[in-house]
């Protein structure tokens, strides 16, 4: 909102700034104050970033030498101009794009006073240098250490695992979209790893097994935050202190430097929001010049990037929104200017769907294609899975099934519920414990494949041995009255006026009944749903439902987690409601009848579309599934911008090697302040605007980085902040990184905005010229020293506990919720 | 004196007689034999239990919502006469004579009998036309659903009436705004946006959707009103800072208000007593003040406590022992110490009776004069009954493997050393010298050999354990409110024997002291607890998800007559729910085209209709977003009635899209002529459906099956047909 509004200032303050002559040029400068500021806009591609080349009033010459910065001389260049002269012809008030993009920071006219070539040049190895030199230390501070401890470290459990069955190519079920873990496979795969390493639980040492490869490939993405940090907000401020210290504050940050260092998603999804939001800006800097080859190029990168993001975590969403609100706004204002024809506005709304819409969506699916394809093998996540999903990978039992096509009494059956990720139908040698219903034994549903998920269908009213083969084959044809016995324990599948343990409303379902004989509540109707009454039931594609007889309730799941007696299993009740919902339809997957012929049946192979539906449902399922319960600690949203509690990555106790995810307390709180204090100033810049204040000129650049750019940042950070309070998933503290890279960025800008309005307001005495490098400095060295202080966090240490004062971190646990 | 009579009594009376006879028809198809049906219909059964307890006085806790719908509705009961004894259990239940049917009834009656006049209102404020304000009207007015909601003790049409009160004086504000800012008037219908918004929120919590509604447009006029550069600085101050109180500050302030007065009116105990803390319970009359009534407040070393976890989940629990021990080996095969069990158990018993005793010394009793215990302290905790200690160690819980045992400890003589000595940390101290006091202070025992904190799991033991709850030492993981304790039950102890203190701690706590909470602290709590409370995810036999309200997929039985088939359900009017999401989609069309279209240069409409269609639209189309699409976000149980102030912001908006299209897109007068007519067609089409529907608006007359059958125009409405 801020962002939006901060445009339309923007916009706002640039058209009534328009008509008075002194904004023409430099006529007027040299009345203006003198902004003294080393470092601020000494750096001609700045100049040649903001489009400063559609300034009319810029003489030529100078244009010449602007087209040899950075940017190749771009092809539109005399197009974009042509197109200038004519927005300033027609309407005045609708030119504020035009306006706007025109007056980008009055201040930086001023190094076009100067186009010496040596300097011009001696600038650009600077720019370089400095790059190069924040890159450096980035991927110095990531690889340091990277191979301790040489053990699992938290979730590297799980995503080196997952890493493992990509290189196995066994099918796996995780509630994230596959991007991450299949680059993480890739990494292990290119670097030696072989897949055989079992990544059981944290703390397990990895002794030969080569596990450095995939820890690199993380430290090597998340080391390219630093830069895409630095290069944004460049960018976004035009100003090289501003960018400097961000990519301090993130290098000496220990939380990022933590998160980087292990196998995790983490890295990879703020590698990809970065890498978007990056090339979001730059796009958004071309935008003088559309349709040249730079403003495609950014453009589609920033599709591939959205398509990452969103393939390592669904996290990405909250960017692709972002990039989303941001196209909005640039289409409304490009559809706004009437200098352009319908055509062009059509032409730039055509680009923008084929490189944010179908590019993505393309690759996007296609990671998922290439999900599919690798992991062809069955694997602990089948049961999760419909059947006709599990039909793909080989090695399952429904792989080139052939089974008896139409159920028979006797059979023996498996039945599986139409709800993803629900499971068979189950039950065991363990009752009810005393107070839940009656004492008898327990049905739940279960996901993975066991002979306790067997059960054997009898006619209601004869326990006969079906299978004698003195009996002819009778078919179960729908509506008839079954019975459903227990394989393992004979028990029948029961159910009676008792509240189920869980869903109160509902009746509970026991095994009941010994050697098959039971009574009258085993009895169940069986239905296929959609069809005539007389016809048999198919293996897999009939869809039933089981009605009690007695009762008239309906067999379902309700899809929640019993307590430890149940074993963790799902609830099974018997709903009166009956309303068709998937939890309580079913179907046949396994079947086994000696007396009827095999049929194969590859019939099931299900398209794509279905592939990429299904894998979807489960993975939201398995994230709600993912509840925190009661009387546990759990991490707060409010909890992580104050670093409130850390995450301990690798041992708790004294005598072990011990790794704290912990955000450095300095740039943490500074961020916070940030926040505040930008909240405050934007605010009463808006309103002073909105007041039709009339600011001086060279005020006027700094409001718009600090209400344009950093209104970019934070809508940003409040996208990947936000969202979170409205989350029921249990959370944790490392959901916040995302968020806290934009905070950072943020307090980049307006630290150096804040300084350099300081500057300007003290420019009189003899303090003014010197406040601003010396502010940035300080802030600096204050983030050097708090990481040399807490860089055993990210590092690792050994020793006693903070509260020791023989610690090494004695003295620094600055809040009692740090445990380190 | 006489002076009087020399001049004429003059009275000039402006009246709207539309507005007369809209609240006419309104109260007379609201009122009409509202004491029929003289039973239990639907939802009465749970709003006449808190009427009811309001009527005794006795305090309960409601999650669903904030008090002052439930307290207009035991308002009608003061009025009637009400004594509070029905049993409200179960929906169909005829009504004993003491109950005052008619006057429970009348207040949401009269709210919905009052919606009518007042949409015509609105859409006169929105400067649309007569015609268009009578036919909103003449639409909320044959409202089937809104008709069956607000003759019922429901809070549904209260709350409909105060959303509608909230705009309609924002909108009479804002109109003020231009000719007469500051005026009386101005103030009046400002401070009564911000009172009407109050009430909408405190009747249900949906009515912070309208509030945020009327907020946002609010601050979309105040921003405009900042750029306006024709006013003073000091006058742009004065208009924001009238808003901010009037919208924010009055708000909040009300909203306290009704807590206090719910406060004030619920004195005495009632059955949710066990959900609040020790010192809420305390500060009811009755139950538990009857028994800590006199209790000494400060905690001496000697004293004799029952301690209560702060937490309470899953269930409010005191700590417990008794002399079985913890079972030799798990059935996971983990062993345990096999000493003495500590739980926490959910029913008051001699078993939660603990002696605080000084490690130093050997006495059980209180000094004269007492010893209080402070912040800080290292003390023991005995159990009364088996004069165990309270201990810890480095033993895995029996159902949280992750934390230590907790056990009363017995000398095996197997090198397993008592570690007994806990370091008392008060939560809520306000100084590091505070004492320990009984209910109000809020307890932490650190292990001192293990730095552990004594923590209810929220698990229950196994039978070995009587299913109690499970009792922890957890390292810390961050403060967490299963870890505070308070003393709820305390004396201080004075028999040296052992037999002698057994006796003691069967008879009753006998001394003098109480403590009063404050109100904020009291209110505090009951907006935690109430936003808290987990009601269990019931399913229900009419409950519906957000997608089928639209279309109206669903209806709600109410009622059915114990003999006949006369029946009430909550339907409504086909006619009008689908006309009104059709002009909702109409609406936005429009508009969108407009909005490009403008944006290009191109005025279709001139600048002040403009502005009126858009302020209608933010209103109907704002309204009906905002007060519905947050319900695919909520994982609640979800009714059909919660569309109904969804549904009143799109009624509002289907006859202003109507005139627009008469007015606009009409281009000769014989089409403006001919949509009149279809107008007027559809209109009496809406009558006519209606009027089919009557009988199970009503409940009054029963139909026959097949009359019954022959108005299931969709197979998912669920009409009940008797089976003879």
């Amino acid at each position: 909102m801020l962002y939006a509004s901060g445009r339309f200032l923007a916009a706002r303050a640039a058209t009534t700034l328009h008509a008075p002559p002194r904004a023409r040029g430099p006529a007027l400068r040299g009345k203006r104050r003198e902004l003294q500021i080393p470092g601020h806009l000494e750096t001609p591609s700045y100049d040649s970033l903001t489009g400063l080349r559609t300034r009319s009033s810029a003489p030529p010459a100078r244009r010449v030498v602007l087209r040899k910065g950075r940017m190749p001389p771009a092809i539109g260049s005399s197009h974009a101009g042509s197109e200038l002269r004519l927005r300033r012809g027609r309407c005045a008030p609708q030119a504020s794009r035009a306006g706007g993009r025109d007056k980008v920071p009055q201040v930086a006219a001023r190094s076009l006073k100067r186009p010496a070539w040596s300097s011009w040049r001696f600038e650009t190895a600077g720019w370089w240098a400095t790059l190069a030199v924040v890159t450096l230390l980035s991927f110095a501070t990531r690889f340091h250490r990277l191979d301790q401890p040489a053990h699992i470290c938290w979730d590297e459990t799980h995503f080196g695992k997952m890493g493992s069955y990509y290189i196995n190519r066994t099918f796996f079920f995780d509630v994230h979209p596959p991007l991450g873990k299949m680059l993480i496979g890739l990494a292990g795969y290119l670097t030696g790893y072989d897949g055989t390493f079992l990544f059981q639980k944290p703390g397990d040492s990895y002794e030969h097994h080569n596990y450095m490869g995939m820890r690199g490939f993380c430290a090597f993405l998340g080391s390219w935050l630093i830069p895409f940090a630095y290069l944004t907000v460049l960018d976004l401020s035009k100003s090289f202190p501003a960018a400097l210290l961000t990519a301090a504050l993130l290098t000496f940050d220990t939380g990022c430097l933590t998160l980087s260092q292990y196998i995790l998603l983490d890295p990879i999804l703020m590698f990809f929001i970065m890498a978007a939001m990056l090339s979001m800006v730059k796009y958004n800097s071309c935008a003088n010049r559309p349709f040249s080859a730079p403003w495609w190029f950014w453009l589609s990168l920033t599709g591939i990037n959205l398509a990452g993001a969103l393939g390592v975590k669904f996290v990405g969403l909250f960017i692709i929104l972002q990039v989303g609100l941001n196209t909005i706004s640039d289409l409304w204002y490009l559809f706004g200017d009437l200098s352009l024809s319908l055509v062009t506005v059509g032409k730039h709304l055509t680009a923008r769907i084929l490189c944010l819409i179908v590019l993505p969506l393309v690759l996007y699916m296609t990671i998922f294609a290439v999900h599919v394809m690798i992991l062809n093998k069955s694997g602990p996540g089948d049961g999760f899975f419909s059947s006709a999903f599990q039909a793909r990978l080989s090695g399952n039992s429904l792989h080139n099934a052939s089974v008896p096509e139409h159920l028979a009494y006797g059979s023996v059956i498996t039945v599986k519920n139409l709800r993803m990720a629900i499971g068979y139908l189950h039950s065991h040698r363990h009752l009810y414990p005393e107070g839940i219903g009656a004492l008898q034994q327990q049905v739940t549903t279960y996901l993975h494949k066991d002979y306790n998920n067997l059960w054997i269908i009898k006619k209601h009213n004869s326990n006969t041995d079906p299978l004698d083969p003195s009996f002819p084959v009778e078919f179960v044809r729908h509506g008839d009255i079954i019975r459903l016995e227990h394989k393992e324990t004979t028990r029948n599948l029961h159910s009676h006026y008792h509240e189920a343990p869980l869903t109160r409303k509902h009746l509970q379902v026991t095994g009941y009944g010994i050697n098959g004989t039971g009574d009258s509540n085993d009895f169940w109707r069986i239905e296929v749903v959609n069809r005539k009454f007389g016809n048999r039931i198919k293996v897999l594609r009939s869809r039933i439902r089981f009605i009690h007889l007695v009762t008239g309730c309906v067999l379902g799941s309700s899809g929640k987690i019993l307590p430890k007696w149940g074993w963790e299993q799902l609830e099974v009740t018997c709903t009166p409601y009956l309303k068709e919902t998937a939890n309580s339809i079913w179907n046949i997957e396994e079947h086994i009848n000696p007396k009827l012929p095999n049929i194969s049946l590859d019939v099931l192979q299900p398209s794509f579309s279905e592939i990429l539906l299904e894998s979807h449902m489960v993975m939201i399922w398995g994230n709600n599934g993912l509840k925190p319960k009661d009387n546990e600690f759990t991490s707060k949203p409010w909890h992580w911008p104050i670093n409130y509690q850390g995450l301990h990555f690798s041992g708790a106790n004294d005598t072990d090697f011990r790794v704290y995810l912990l955000g450095n307390p300095v740039v943490w709180w500074l961020n916070l302040v940030s926040i505040a204090l930008y909240l405050l100033s934007g605010s009463t810049i808006a309103i002073a605007l909105q007041r039709g204040v009339q600011l001086p000129a060279e005020l006027e650049g700094l409001t718009r980085v600090l209400l344009r750019g950093g209104g970019q940042l934070l809508l940003g950070w409040m996208l990947h902040y936000f969202p979170f309070f409205l989350m029921g998933r249990i959370l944790y503290f490392h959901h916040y990184f995302p968020a806290m890279l934009f905070s950072t960025m943020l307090t980049g800008v307006l630290w150096d905005t804040l300084l350099r309005l300081c500057a300007w307001g003290l420019a009189s005495s003899p303090l003014g010229s010197r406040i601003h490098v010396m502010g940035i400095l300080s802030l600096l060295l204050a983030t050097a020293y708090s990481f040399y202080l807490f860089h055993p966090l990210a590092y690792g240490m050994i020793g006693p506990l903070a509260q020791e004062p023989e610690s090494p971190m004695a003295g620094l646990r600055w809040l009692e919720s740090w445990d380190f | 004196m006489l002076r009087f009579f020399k001049r004429p009594l003059v009275v000039t009376a402006d009246i709207n007689l539309n507005l007369v006879a809209l609240t006419g028809l309104g109260l007379l198809t609201r009122l009409w034999q509202l004491c029929y049906p003289r039973a239990v219909v639907f939802d009465e059964v749970y709003y006449g239990q808190y009427i009811s307890f309001y009527m005794k006085r006795m305090f309960f806790l409601d999650d669903s919502g904030p008090p002052f719908g439930h307290m207009l509705l035991a308002l009608g009961g003061y009025l009637g006469g009400f004594d509070g004894n029905f049993l409200w259990n179960r929906i169909g239940a005829e009504y004993s004579s003491n109950v005052p049917v008619w006057s429970l009834r009348l207040l949401p009656a009269l709210a919905g009998a009052l919606s009518v006049p007042m949409s015509y209102q609105i859409v006169l404020e929105l400067h649309f036309s007569h015609c268009t304000a009578m036919g909103a009207a003449l639409l909320m007015l044959i409202e089937n659903s809104l008709i069956t909601q607000s003759r019922l003790m429901l809070l549904e049409s209260l709350l409909i009436f105060f959303n509608l009160l909230a705009v309609l004086s924002y909108l009479k504000f804002f109109n003020s705004q231009k000719h007469s800012p500051f005026s009386p008037h101005w103030w009046l219908w400002l401070m009564l946006t911000g009172v009407s918004c109050s009430c909408a929120i405190g009747i249900k919590y949906m009515g912070i959707f309208t509030y945020l509604l009327v907020l946002s447009i609010a601050a979309v006029h105040a921003w405009n009103l900042i750029g306006d550069q024709t006013l003073s600085n000091i006058c742009v101050f004065g208009h924001v800072i009238a808003r901010a109180v009037a919208l924010l500050v009055i708000p909040a302030f009300l909203y306290l208000l009704f807590f206090y007065v719910h406060l004030m009116l619920l004195y005495r105990s009632g059955p949710h007593d066990q959900i609040m803390s020790s010192a809420f319970q305390a500060s009811l009359e009755g139950g538990l003040a009857r028994i800590t009534q006199g209790q000494p407040l400060e905690v001496a070393f000697g004293s004799q406590v029952t301690l209560r976890n702060v937490f309470g989940k899953p269930l409010p629990c005191w700590l417990h022992s008794h002399k079985n021990t913890y079972p030799m080996i798990y059935e996971n095969g983990r062993g345990s110490s096999h000493q003495q069990q500590v739980t926490c158990y959910p029913f008051k018993d001699i078993n939660n009776w603990w002696i605080i005793k000084d490690p130093g010394r050997h006495q059980l009793v209180v000094n004269n004069p007492p010893r209080p215990v402070r912040h800080g302290d290292i003390i023991q905790l005995v159990h009364g009954m088996t004069t165990r200690l309270l201990n810890t160690h480095d033993v895995a819980a029996p159902l949280s493997p992750h934390s230590q045992e907790v056990s009363c400890y017995i000398d095996y003589n197997i090198s397993m050393p008592a570690q007994n000595l806990w370091k008392l940390d008060i939560v809520n101290r306000e100084s590091s010298q505070d004492t320990w006091k009984t209910i109000l202070s809020e307890v932490r025992f650190v292990h001192v050999n293990t730095s552990a904190v004594l923590k209810l799991s929220g698990a229950h033991l196994p039978d070995w354990g009587f299913r109690q709850l499970e009792v922890v030492g957890e390292k810390s993981r961050g403060p967490h409110e299963s870890m505070a304790w308070n003393v709820e039950e305390h004396r201080y102890g004075t028999s040296q024997e052992q037999k002698e203190r057994e006796l003691e701690l069967h008879s009753p706590t006998q001394v003098d002291i109480s403590k009063n909470l404050s109100f904020m602290a009291r209110f505090s709590e009951v907006q935690w607890k109430m936003l808290t409370l987990k009601n269990e995810d019931s399913e229900h036999k009419y409950s519906s998800t957000p997608l089928e309200w639209v279309t109206l997929d669903t209806n709600i039985a109410y009622w059915l007559h114990p003999r006949t088939s006369a029946q009430i359900h909550l339907l409504g009017n086909i006619v009008i729910w689908v006309s009104a999401s059709l002009a909702t989609v109409a609406y936005t069309l429009l508009f969108f085209w407009y909005l490009l279209r403008r944006r290009r240069s191109i005025c279709d409409l001139p600048e002040d209709a403009w502005s009126h269609w858009v302020l209608a639209g933010a209103l109907g189309t704002g309204g009906w977003a905002l007060n519905y699409l947050p319900f695919f976000l909520m994982e609640r149980t979800l009714f059909l009635y919660h569309y109904l102030p969804a549904l009143t912001f799109q009624i509002l908006l289907l006859p202003i899209v109507l005139q627009h299209v008469s007015d606009h897109l009409c281009r000769s007068q014989l089409q403006r002529n001919v949509f009149s007519a279809l107008v007027v067609a559809w209109y009496s089409s809406a009558c006519h459906v209606s009027n089919m529907l009557r009988p199970l608006t009503y409940g009054d007359t029963s139909l026959s099956p097949g009359e019954l059958q022959a108005l299931r125009w969709k197979d998912s409405w669920d009409i009940l047909i008797r089976k003879y």
